[in-house]
């Protein structure tokens, strides 16, 4: 029954990604059904923007289904839930109109939201999700009527005519209420709160998607209602955008880095690859406005490539994750360890996305990155030493966010895979089953080929961001050999050279270093350990240990207290029968901002508690009471 | 085509020779300057040679990831050699990449080696790989935010577009902005290539060690070209500072009279900075590895002011 549904889902994927392959391409089609909604009736449309968002929606369900058949067979009940979460998930770009829009978002939350819920030990994650996506949702409500209110009309195309007609006040408020909900949706920081503990909390295919693919709607939200709904807008649009997206690309990654639960580990490098796209994006909104629609072009190329990337490597490793978790029963990586040797398959595929989220070359995350830094380096041609110093300071946020992924892969493959196992259950797992090997391999193939085809990609994104600029260039050129050169001279880059160099560079040392005469086979021994007798696991280096010099070096982020509890024995000091050692961080965001939230809502409850005393006749009179108000003020 | 293939080659070769003898020269300077007679310059040959020959012996813990390091290691580094600017301000593979791939490159390495350091279960190695990815991320800031200074005055980042132009100009190159992207670009030198202050290349006392805290698991062929990718990782850095910031003696096409000049250019710069590193390691001492990031934002605070020094001085 259960392989029935996912081996449907995985087909009607297939079907959806040739439909949305068509709207990239430029197929354009729209859809009305006016008895099914009031309002102006459900309407879909079909653009390139559309189109994309389809394609990667569908390409990434279609290996996370083929891995559910494997992976999710015991488990009762949900697949209704998944098919909705798919369905709405792949309606929501092509929706038309308000209505539409906002009924398929909220049924996609919905679904989503009862994934979550029904895993057990979720019941916070549940709360905190429900919160959260209702108080963007609400944003979306309320920016939706007012600018529906303003320009009379409910469908997008008839935002897209009148929207630039209105005040900018009106804009202004506009876009902020929607972007609010969107990058709520997204887990812009600081409004993620949700993501670290429902994405980990979902099962392993469903966090694939929920990460992979549904945040990225938060994306595409965002896209729709700054560059198509509203038509652009004053810089100071995109300069917002791009200090969150710093924020969140820096923060996510940081707080990846003392994450030691492998699913949440990951979910929090989704917070910062949204930032990093939201980089793209914000450079876009600040470039357009001042006349550097070209820079704009490629800004938007770079947010859309790594849209796409993070959806390959981002559901790869979450199915990696899921294997690790159905062979070993743990998402701790304190009791992982040594299972390079036990799955040697699923360990491959994590290696291959941890390359590329670390926007390591020659795979696909380098490509999105350098993009990106290609469009932050030539802010120059902006004249304004302000936004100049911004820009500057968001490559150098960048930067070290790419270097701070690069060593939490580090940390997450290291720990996890390598070295002795940590515990009995990963010194006994077994390789999972091939339907869930082959789901992950489809994505790595994916990485791969986003990687090595940038050429191919490009001029497919080029087309969909000339629809959303109005037909502005994307300085990017082609000039065979895989190379492409961006603003004429600035740089160029060549995956397919660069692969082909490192690869015929590996060849010829080993080739060379067998001529050299050092052919003898390596003599397999111990590891060395300043004269101890045996080695256990206990002797390894922890994720704990490994992340401990960012907790240094980092402290006022973390802020973290050292509890240390020695237990001696009563007769000697000396004879020390346990020691236990915790560090815990806290959470900058929860404490600044959510924490004085929460106690100022108890405060008023406290206070309204007062009127409340249970007696219905009392609640009859409030409600009268209230009524005559409305009748003298109406 | 076949004079860019030539040209590649020589690069390569270049590198890859010149890698242990820049490591000996510093050695034996470094030496002589706390009047030792130390090893002669040419040790480092000798040690990559009797390092092939012997035997290897691998830790029964460690897993493929351990013996495909070194390869990818020195392959990654021979890719950047082909990248950089050595002896032509157009290498082979100009067109494919630029200051970003460099660094990418540099980063892969690190990232394998740091694994391998994971993969033989000892605390040494982990502590290794843990301090070094530290290092690693913090100096990116610093890199990129120099290649923005270098890239606003040349107006392209492509390596050998920068040498170029700034050849051209020396009025961009004697800038104090320029000068100061120099010393943030030195100090993330020293860091990223394992050299005091950040981190002792002679040391093996465990609990200070960085670099040599992963590689301790390595030997034989595989410590060969561990040791040797190291050696050219220092060759490459070096070779970008001088070929970045005294951008003159690198020909645009190789012919037998271009070589014949940039070939002794080259040395004579890279003589001039393993003299400027070698005084440097003898006068300072290392530093404790929590003062390290301070270093490092010091650079970081010193490639800004860089970017800054763009609106003040055209």
């Amino acid at each position: 029954m259960s392989s029935a549904v996912y081996t449907l889902a995985a087909l009607a994927s297939l079907a959806a990604a040739a439909v949305g392959g068509h709207g990239v391409l430029g197929g354009t089609w729209t859809l009305a059904i006016p008895w099914l909604l009031p309002f102006g009736g459900a309407a879909l449309a079909m653009d390139r923007l559309s189109g994309l968002f389809l394609a990667v929606v569908a390409l990434t369900a279609l290996p996370v289904s083929l891995y559910a058949i494997a992976y999710d067979r015991d488990t009762r009940g949900g697949r209704g839930a998944y098919l909705t979460f798919l369905g709405t998930m792949a309606l929501v770009p092509l929706a038309a109109n308000a209505l539409t829009f906002l009924v398929v978002w909220e049924l996609m939350s919905l679904a989503s939201w009862l994934l979550v819920a029904r895993q057990r030990g979720a019941a916070r994650a549940a709360w905190v999700y429900a919160l959260m996506t209702h108080a963007g949702f609400a944003c979306l409500l309320v920016g939706m009527l007012l600018l529906g209110a303003r320009t009379g009309s409910f469908s997008f195309a008839g935002w897209r005519v009148a929207s630039p007609a209105l005040d900018p006040l009106a804009r202004d408020v506009v876009f902020a209420l929607l972007a609010l909900g969107f990058a709520g949706k997204a887990g812009v920081i600081p409004l993620h709160v949700w993501l670290p503990l429902a994405h980990p909390a979902a099962p392993s295919h469903v966090s694939a998607l929920m990460s992979g693919v549904m945040v990225k709607l938060g994306v595409y939200g965002l896209l729709r209602v700054s560059l198509d709904w509203l038509g652009g807008g004053p810089p100071w649009w995109g300069v917002v955008i791009l200090v969150a997206g710093t924020l969140s690309a820096l923060l996510g990654v940081l707080y990846a880095l003392v994450a030691h639960d492998l699913k949440r580990l990951l979910a929090f490098h989704t917070i910062e690859n949204v930032g990093i796209i939201l980089i793209g994006l914000g450079a876009a909104l600040v470039f357009a406005p001042v006349g550097a629609r070209e820079l704009a072009a490629l800004a938007l190329v770079a947010a859309l490539y790594h849209t796409a990337n993070h959806a390959s490597f981002k559901a790869l490793l979450f199915l990696g994750a899921g294997s690790v978790l159905h062979a070993t029963g743990t998402r701790n990586m304190e009791e992982m360890g040594g299972l390079v040797k036990r799955m040697p398959w699923t360990a491959a595929c994590f290696l291959v996305g941890s390359v590329a989220i670390a926007g390591l070359p020659p795979l696909n995350g380098f490509v999105s990155e350098w993009l990106t830094f290609q469009a932050l380096l030539q802010n120059l041609s902006v004249p304004r030493p302000a936004l100049n110093l911004v820009f500057a300071l968001a490559l150098a946020g960048l930067a070290l966010t790419a270097g701070l992924a690069a060593a939490c892969f580090v940390k997450a493959f290291g720990i996890s895979f390598l070295a002795l196992p940590r515990s009995a259950e990963a010194a006994h797992a077994r390789e999972v089953p091939a339907l869930m090997r082959a789901g992950m391999v489809v994505l790595v193939v994916a990485c791969a080929a986003l990687g090595l085809g940038a050429t191919l990609v490009v001029p497919t994104l080029s087309a969909v961001v000339a629809d959303l600029t109005g037909g502005a260039p994307v300085p990017i050129a082609l000039i065979g050999g895989g190379t492409m050169r961006v603003s004429d001279a600035f740089a160029s880059v060549s995956m397919l050279a660069v692969a082909a160099a490192l690869g015929a560079a590996l060849l010829v040392l080993v080739v060379a270093v067998r001529l050299a005469g050092a052919s003898t086979c390596p003599r397999v021994s111990d590891t060395w350990g300043c004269g101890r007798i045996v080695q256990t696991a206990r002797m390894e280096y922890t994720a704990m240990a490994f992340s401990n010099p960012f907790k240094r070096v980092f402290d006022f982020l973390y802020r973290s207290r050292k509890r240390l509890e020695v237990d001696v024995h009563p007769e000697s000091r000396f004879f020390v029968r346990s020691i236990a050692y915790q560090s815990p961080t806290r959470s900058l965001v929860d404490d600044w901002l959510y924490a004085p939230i929460m106690t100022a809502l108890r405060r008023a409850a406290a206070t309204a508690q007062a009127i409340q005393s249970g007696s219905a006749n009392l609640y009859l009179a409030y409600i009268l009471a209230a009524l005559v108000f409305m009748l003298v003020l109406g | 085509m076949t004079s860019l293939v030539l040209g590649g080659a020589l690069q390569v070769v270049v590198v890859a020779l010149g890698a242990p003898l820049v490591v000996g020269l510093t050695r034996w300077l470094k030496a002589r300057l706390v009047s030792r007679r130390g090893p002669s310059p040419w040790q480092p040959y000798r040690d990559l040679v009797k390092l092939l020959g012997k035997e290897p012996v691998i830790s029964s813990t460690s897993s493929w990831i351990f013996r495909f390091t070194p390869y990818l290691l020195a392959a990654s580094m021979l890719t950047a050699a082909l990248v950089v600017p050595v002896i032509t301000s157009r290498p082979a593979l100009g067109f494919a990449g630029n200051a970003i791939l460099l660094m990418a490159l540099f980063l892969l390495g690190t990232f394998f080696l740091a694994l391998a350091g994971l993969d033989a279960g000892s605390a040494f190695g982990g502590m290794g790989s843990s301090r070094e990815v530290a290092v690693a991320a913090l100096a990116e800031p610093t890199v990129i935010v120099a290649i923005f200074a270098l890239a606003m005055r040349a107006d392209t980042i492509d390596l050998g577009g920068v040498v170029e132009r700034l050849g051209l100009e020396p009025s961009l190159a004697f800038n104090p902005g320029h000068l100061l992207a120099f010393a943030a670009f030195f100090i993330v030198m020293l860091a990223e290539t394992g050299r005091l202050p950040v981190d002792n290349p002679a040391t093996h006392l465990e609990l200070t060690m960085i670099h040599e805290a992963m590689a301790l698991e390595y030997s034989g062929r595989y410590l060969a070209l561990v040791e040797w990718a190291s050696g050219m990782k220092l060759f490459l850095f070096m070779t970008l500072l001088a070929n970045l910031f005294v951008p003159w003696g690198v020909p645009m096409a190789l012919g037998p009279a271009a070589v014949a000049f940039s070939l002794p250019a080259l040395a004579a710069k890279l003589i001039a900075l393993s003299v400027a590193l070698a005084l440097l390691e003898t006068a300072v001492a290392k530093l404790r590895l929590f003062r390290v990031p301070e270093l490092l934002a010091g650079s970081f605070a010193l490639a800004l002011l860089s970017v800054m020094a763009v609106f003040l001085v055209r």
